[in-house]
């Protein structure tokens, strides 16, 4: 048999019938997705069961601990109080994703172009981010008072230095034969920057957003538990005083939704810009 | 052609006892001492040479990546700075180096966009260069839906685009397997008889050198020198099958007895 035959031979049984096995392979498949899909909501579905039987089977006081039941109740009852001191909350949040992403990409642009600057400021703000943010926050509501201020600038000191370092990063990491390129090429280094530099940091960037993304609502939290009127982290406080638990938990939800909001934004964005997959290496 | 210590008129490069020198804390490394070589304008030259003989640092003293510590060197009577400046310099890289994120054909367009590329645009458009490496049709594809050989292929299409007079190869074929190795060399020397170009070629495969070089430039290690240039006398639009002819047997085997010496 030569090989047009076995060619013939293939076209044949592709055109007698059903290829079985393709479609078993299908539904395999097919089954795989599903399993995918469902086990992460099994396991959140697990949890709040578990919840639920743990605080009915040992008659939990609901001052304790309310059940997921209750939690639902209040989040509904009570939706106008939470959203009321959600939108705040997120706003301050979201200025300083902003602000603290916009700083942290000049710092890091400054700092791969001037390696002297880099040099005498990468330590002094390593030594800056060791200090928690427990102990920033009262010092920044004493400087900037009770409004919106320190919260936007807490907000965005928890996202600098992620993107800062991983910026720095991204723009050095580099492959040196595409840097030769650019040599041989007599590029400028604003040339160098926006057509290598820049994309080159880009991934680098994206994952340093979603830790940013979660980071910058925990950060506008622990501002507003300094002082504040409004906000979710003012609400924790006064529902913990109250021994309001369901109030407490329904705020705790909502903070956890506004995070996972910025994170599904983020997420988007990056799969819109950042298409390309990286250097194949041979 | 090349010869040693020959100065000729129409030589695109002259090396006058050219040295580099590395240092690190261990010590320090000499990857050239002393050497001479004339490259003829649009000669083919293969290097070949054990590992460390200084091939890729002879590219890099070329293409003005890396200043010589010793020496003078001339690409078409001027430092290599002008001739980087005036764009007679195309490099190809072991490793394609494509930017991941520009399609092939926005890859061949780069030296157009920087160091003020767009005032010397090529003869050729970045569409037709990719068509000159047979990759017409793939203009929108991104580097990562590519074969290593496709990158290779965009990789000379790009190094080609601001019509340079001298092209420097360092190993591109190098991570390629053999078949798409062949047929890329057989492509290569069909580019430069259409374009007329000057090649130094950086290999470390006997057979590839002997096929591709008009001359091969042997070079010894520790320290890097120049141990022989071996003419190639094989008729100039031979095809892969030349391999087999006992000229070609003879010249892989004398390439053979120097680089054991080497």
């Amino acid at each position: 048999m030569n090989t047009r035959s076995i060619d013939a031979a293939i076209v044949t049984t592709a055109a007698a019938g059903p290829d079985t096995e393709l479609q078993a392979w299908g539904a395999a498949r097919q089954r795989r997705l599903w399993r995918r899909r469902l086990l992460p909501a099994l396991g959140i579905v697990g949890l709040l069961a578990l919840w639920w039987a743990v605080v009915v089977g040992f008659g939990v006081k609901p001052f304790i601990a309310p059940s997921p039941g209750l939690v639902l109740q209040t989040l509904y009852a009570k939706r106008v109080v939470l959203l009321a001191n959600l939108i705040p909350t997120g706003l301050e949040a979201a200025g300083g994703f902003l602000l603290g992403n916009l700083a942290a990409i000049a710092v890091a642009t400054l700092f791969v172009h001037n390696k002297t600057v880099q040099e005498i400021f990468f330590p002094v703000v390593l030594m800056f981010n060791a200090i928690p943010i427990v102990a920033k926050a009262p010092i920044l509501v004493l400087i900037m008072g009770n409004g919106v201020e320190p919260k936007i600038t807490i907000a965005a000191l928890v996202c600098f230095f992620p993107t800062l370092v991983n910026m720095v990063r991204g723009l050095e990491s580099v492959n040196p034969q595409a840097m030769e390129l650019m040599r041989v090429l007599s590029a400028s280094r604003s040339e160098i920057f926006f057509r290598l530099r820049l994309f080159n940091a880009l991934p680098y960037l994206f994952s340093a957003l979603r830790i940013s993304a979660s980071m910058c609502v925990i950060g506008a939290v622990v501002g507003e538990w300094i002082g504040a009127n409004v906000g979710v982290g003012a609400l924790i406080i006064q529902a913990t005083f109250n021994f309001d638990s369901a109030l407490l938990y329904s705020a705790i939800v909502m903070s956890a939704c506004l995070s996972g909001l910025f994170y599904l934004l983020v997420a988007l964005l990056e799969r819109r810009i950042v298409r390309w997959q990286p250097e194949p290496v041979n | 052609m090349a010869a040693l210590m020959n100065p000729l008129p129409a030589a695109s490069i002259r090396c006058r006892d050219i040295g580099v020198r590395f240092f690190s804390e261990r010590g320090s490394v000499t990857a050239l001492q002393g050497l001479n070589l004339d490259v003829a304008v649009g000669e083919f030259l293969a290097l070949l040479g054990p590992s460390g003989c200084g091939k890729s640092t002879l590219l890099r003293v070329v293409s003005d990546l890396l200043p010589p510590s010793h020496g003078r060197i001339e690409v078409f009577d001027g430092a290599p700075s002008v001739a980087r400046l005036k764009r007679d310099i195309g490099f190809v890289f072991q490793d394609a180096a494509l930017l991941p994120w520009r399609t092939a054909l926005q890859n061949v367009e780069l030296p157009l966009q920087v160091g003020g590329g767009a005032a010397r645009r090529g003869r050729r458009s970045p569409r037709e260069l990719l068509a000159l490496v047979g990759l017409a049709g793939s203009e929108n594809a991104f580097p990562h839906e590519l074969s290593g050989g496709m990158r290779q292929r965009v990789a000379i299409a790009r190094a080609l685009a601001s019509d340079p007079r001298v092209l420097l190869m360092d190993e591109p074929f190098g991570a390629l397997d053999e078949i798409t190795r062949d047929r890329l060399n057989e492509e290569l020397r069909r580019v430069w008889r259409e374009t007329g170009l000057t090649i130094l070629f950086v290999t470390h495969s006997i057979h590839e050198a002997a096929y591709l070089g008009q001359h091969v430039l042997m070079l010894a290690a520790n320290p890097g020198r120049v141990r022989e240039i071996v003419p190639v006398e094989l008729p100039e639009d031979r095809t892969l099958a030349v391999r087999e002819t006992p000229e070609f047997v003879q010249i892989t085997a004398r390439l053979r007895r120097l680089l054991e010496t080497c």
